[in-house]
């Protein structure tokens, strides 16, 4: 989902699809504690953000076979390896306490970027209803 | 918004450590059973975890599944006990292969992985129901 450079979300909507997404990365390294040789990886939020930015700028499509970029993969890319502590014989690299740590903190980042939006969305219905809720 | 993923990841994750308790619990249960032939003898047995992505969609993040359970190669201990009904005829019993301790440490640790991945679907819960209540 995106909202592209939208005046009233600004970044924050795109900064929550990311946190979304970054969740779901995280939850997949927790999942995948005990795989052998997997690799847990992570998402480099900055660049991420970047590429949101960016593809909201759609390319023209002046003929029925271009192909149009598609807004719904806002944030994919740029997924990262992590770089273990302790590396350990089986090939994998998920950290189970980093990996909580991790994902609590973008849990909490997530709320922020909704309390952002939030906020907003309320703003707006204040000013539609013209009266002070 | 692909946040419901989270609970098909989690979910495979919570699938893999069951059945990696259930393979304990099976070797725990059969620790102490005796054979009359080597072959016959039980060995202690491992599930094989692996990570899984749709073939459509390499980018998306891998569940987890269940390769398949391998058995243990370690040598089954010989026992002379020719009271047993189960021995030979030379009178030996052969017991199982299955480490208690490495059991125990197993049950352990897929209980610890498990909890984490329900800590991971109650957050994620809790956070599309906030999600749904924006603005309000």
């Amino acid at each position: 989902m995106s909202f592209g450079n939208d005046p009233i979300f600004g970044i924050h909507a795109q900064a929550l699809s990311i946190y979304s997404r970054r969740n779901e990365v995280i939850a997949a390294n927790i999942a995948n504690a005990d795989t052998p040789n997997y690799k847990a990886r992570d998402l480099d939020f900055a660049s991420a953000l970047g590429n949101a930015q960016k593809q909201s700028v759609e390319m023209a499509a002046t003929h029925s076979g271009h192909i149009t970029t598609s807004r719904s993969n806002a944030g994919t890319g740029d997924l990262l390896y992590r770089i273990p502590f302790q590396p350990s014989l089986d090939g994998n690299s998920v950290e189970s306490d980093v990996e909580q740590a991790k994902f609590g903190e973008n849990a909490l980042r997530y709320q922020v970027a909704l309390r952002f939006v939030s906020g907003s969305v309320s703003k707006m219905r204040a000013a539609i209803s013209g009266r002070i809720q | 918004m692909s946040m419901f993923k989270i609970f098909d990841i989690a979910g495979s994750g919570m699938n893999a450590q069951t059945v990696r308790l259930n393979v304990t619990a099976s070797n725990v249960a059969n620790a102490d059973n005796v054979s009359g032939d080597e072959a016959g003898a039980y060995r202690a047995r491992q599930p094989v975890f692996s990570s899984f992505t749709n073939a459509m969609n390499a980018e998306e993040n891998p569940l987890v599944r269940v390769l398949g359970i391998v058995e243990s190669q370690a040598d089954v201990a010989a026992r002379y006990a020719p009271d047993n009904p189960n021995a030979n005829e030379e009178g030996y019993v052969f017991s199982s292969n299955v480490n208690a301790i490495e059991e125990m440490v197993n049950m352990m640790s897929a209980s610890r992985s498990y909890k984490n991945n329900i800590e991971v679907l109650n957050t994620s819960k809790d956070l599309l129901m906030r999600t749904l209540s924006m603005g309000q």
